[in-house]
């Protein structure tokens, strides 16, 4: 099947669409992990886990009857607290340390994480059920599910209402210092513990907003939390830490080059080839860099 | 002074521990027990499907030894199972094969879930040369090995959805059809997709679509995109458990028509439980089913068997449990005709197996493989929102017609 995505051009559209709709709600996982990635210097390897984590409490709200996309509001709360728990009991303690130790710390965590949903959820595959129904544009031709949609609005309102907070709340100010310059931020009176674990908390909240929107645009279990990590970490380090705009733009970039990767060369390489971006990215980055140093020099 | 404390200590535990291992070395048949290994999933991310395995082989362990035992040499002994969980991790699962051969004595073993624990186990029974009935590996590349002490009860991955291909011809008048097929990448779902290639072959069939999903994958938006724009006669997936349920949430929220759906994994998944109406005309692969006519002297039928099962475990047997509790009875029956405890002399008599139980009948093939009992192929019927599993295929057991075409999203309710 030579190139059916010329021949029928409508699949671009929804390829876009697609690439973009899944793209916005993987840059919100990004975001938190940028966040606290730059703030704390912790690549957290439990970010996915976090997302099923959160995917799960929606999951249980749809189990006791209460429509999952209530999920994103109640999911971040408890998850802010897990977060929070979480930095006390391990994180305090790899703050200050080498990346690798908190690699070795958070890879720990996953582990413990996905043991312990399998343990309380089951090693089921699940799914809750929104009934939100489908968008269809183009005289059909082009079908996007309303829940896909929810998603991405969510996602772009968290991510909003995140920027706002951290430009005008005091304690938003605080995270925004600590990031420049812990030490000097510490001098200034700033409390960087708390700091440091309302970030964790907030980015686990992220993730548990994340997560209610899994449950009802794809599936849960309890061993899926990694591509999760893996994709969001992608997007940050295209990305760079600390910028939204371009955590989006990334987040959309790869999603969209995702889905058209899979029309053009095949459903096998739509991972691959991501991976081949960016190994593309790192060394185009790379060769910049050099340039400007010689002209330094 | 210290040191030749220390070294003493460390030899007298090592006479200790290789005492401890020789007196239980001897452990294949103990008093009126047959001791058989087992090492199955209970931990980790196979555990529900493990804990099927185990409570089908519990099962059939109580039904025989209630029953009368295993008669061998005029003297009645009963089955005990000694299990260890390998946490669904191949490696863990080798060593526990070692460690039940060794150190236990187990001199034979019933299999592990999934064809990829199996695939790690078998080359260890293989070189001890301990006999192994299994019931929950299908890849078709375990039964090209050469494997000797290799027995399988279900049938081989290539055969699920072969079925689909010939009923879909069938109902095109003969004529070949355009198939879109979209299988995730691992052992398994690539040998089913072997089969359904065979399929096309032999019908004449054209293969529209061939994508091959990658494990990590959740979302088939793509697929399904191009499945619509190409019109296909038959969509044929097979991605375990998250594959089935994935396929059908993005089918009905992306309204894709096509005029059939084939599977795997739909029991597994619990799919006209969790997507209810939206799995109806679904078909899909199944090793077993409770309304199939076969019958032994242990459980009765299929519908007995249910009955039975609900009672003692609380929950209906998937098709898992019963394969499980199959392999028992083949065992029983191996014991019984070599009239022996040999390992070798009841490898001959496996070998040799050609009975019914009431899972299907069962003969090995020079692989290992079953090639006596037929896959069937069952369709998700809903009347309001409860929706039910019929069997449809082949004819022989077919309980219900099969409703052909799908209709279109637009006229479902």
């Amino acid at each position: 099947m030579d190139f059916l995505i010329f021949k029928a051009p409508i699949l671009m559209v929804q390829a876009s669409m697609d690439g973009i709709l899944l793209g916005i709600l993987f840059a919100l996982i990004a975001y938190g992990m940028a966040l606290q990635w730059g703030v704390m210097n912790i690549i957290n390897i439990a970010q996915g886990d976090l997302v099923i984590l959160g995917g799960y409490i929606a999951y249980s709200m749809y189990l006791a009857g209460i429509h999952p996309a209530y999920g994103v509001i109640v999911s971040p709360i408890i998850m802010f607290f897990v977060g929070w728990g979480l930095y006390k009991l391990v994180i305090n303690k790899v703050v200050d340390r080498d990346l690798f130790i908190s690699i070795l710390a958070t890879f720990g965590i996953a582990i413990l994480m996905q043991q312990l949903m399998n343990f309380i959820f089951g090693a089921d595959v699940v799914v809750a059920q929104s009934e939100f129904g489908t968008t269809m544009l183009f005289d059909n031709s082009v079908t996007l599910p309303n829940s896909k949609i929810f998603s991405a609005f969510i996602s772009v309102l968290f991510a909003i209402a995140l920027v706002i907070y951290m430009k005008k709340s005091k304690l938003g100010r605080a995270i925004r210092a600590t990031a420049q310059n812990a030490r000097a931020a510490k001098i200034l009176g700033v409390d960087t513990e708390k700091v440091y674990a309302a970030t964790f908390g907030i980015n686990a909240a992220l993730c548990g907003v994340a997560g209610a929107l899994i449950s009802i645009t794809f599936t849960l279990h309890p061993y899926v939390g990694l591509p999760y990590t893996v994709r969001s970490f992608m997007i940050v380090i295209v990305a760079g830490l600390g910028n939204l705009p371009a955590v989006a733009v990334s987040g959309m970039g790869l999603g969209m080059f995702e889905e058209f990767a899979d029309y053009i060369l095949g459903t096998e390489f739509r991972i691959g080839s991501v991976f081949m971006l960016l190994v593309f990215i790192l060394v185009y980055r790379r060769f910049k860099l050099s340039r400007k140093r010689e002209y330094l020099k | 002074m210290n040191k030749i404390v220390k070294l003493f200590i460390t030899f007298i535990s090592a006479i200790t521990l290789t005492l401890v291992t020789v007196s239980t070395s001897s452990a294949k048949v103990e008093g009126e027990y047959i001791v058989l290994g087992a090492a199955v999933s209970l931990t980790g991310k196979y555990s529900s499907n493990g804990v099927h395995t185990q409570n089908g082989y519990n099962m059939a362990v109580e039904r025989i030894n209630s029953k009368g035992g295993v008669n061998v040499g005029g003297k009645s002994y009963k089955f005990e199972i000694i299990y260890y969980d390998d946490e669904s991790n191949p490696k863990r699962a080798a060593q526990l094969a070692e460690r039940l051969i060794k150190q236990d004595g187990v001199h034979y073993m019933l299999g592990p879930y999934s064809s990829g624990l199996t695939k790690a186990i078998a080359p260890v029974t293989e070189k001890y040369k301990i006999p192994m009935v299994e019931a929950n590996g299908a890849s078709r590349s375990l039964f090209t090995k050469g494997y000797k002490y290799l027995f399988a009860v279900l049938s081989p991955a290539n055969q699920y959805l072969e079925v689909a291909i010939d009923l879909a011809v069938e109902k095109n008048g003969g004529k070949p059809v355009n198939i879109a097929m979209a299988f995730e990448q691992d052992a398994f779902s690539q040998d089913v997709r072997l089969g359904i290639l065979d399929a096309a072959k032999r019908t004449g069939s054209k293969i529209t679509i061939d994508d091959k999903l990658p494990k990590e994958l959740n979302d088939m938006a793509a697929t399904l995109a191009k499945v619509k724009a190409t019109k296909p006669d038959v969509l044929v997936v097979s991605g375990h458990t998250k594959g089935a349920l994935t396929a059908i949430r993005q089918i009905s929220e992306m309204k894709v028509d096509v005029p059939m759906l084939a599977m795997t994994h739909c029991d597994a998944a619990k799919l006209s439980k969790q997507h209810g109406k939206k799995s109806e005309y679904a078909l899909c692969a199944s090793q077993w089913h409770k309304n199939l006519s076969y019958k032994d002297k242990y459980f009765g039928g299929g519908k007995k068997y249910d009955k039975d099962f609900k009672k003692e475990y609380g929950y209906a047997p998937p098709y898992q449990s019963a394969e499980s509790s199959a392999a028992l009875l083949v065992f029983k029956d191996a014991f019984e005709r070599a009239n022996s405890f040999d390992k070798d002399k009841v490898r001959d008599a496996l070998k040799a197996t050609d009975m019914q139980t009431f899972y299907g009948n069962i003969k090995f093939g020079p692989g290992g493989q079953n090639t006596a009992k037929p896959m069937i192929l069952f369709q998700v019927r809903c009347k309001g929102d409860t929706c039910e599993n019929k069997v449809v295929a082949p004819t022989k057991w077919a309980s219900d017609k099969f409703y052909h075409p799908i209709p279109k999203w637009s006229e479902r309710g």
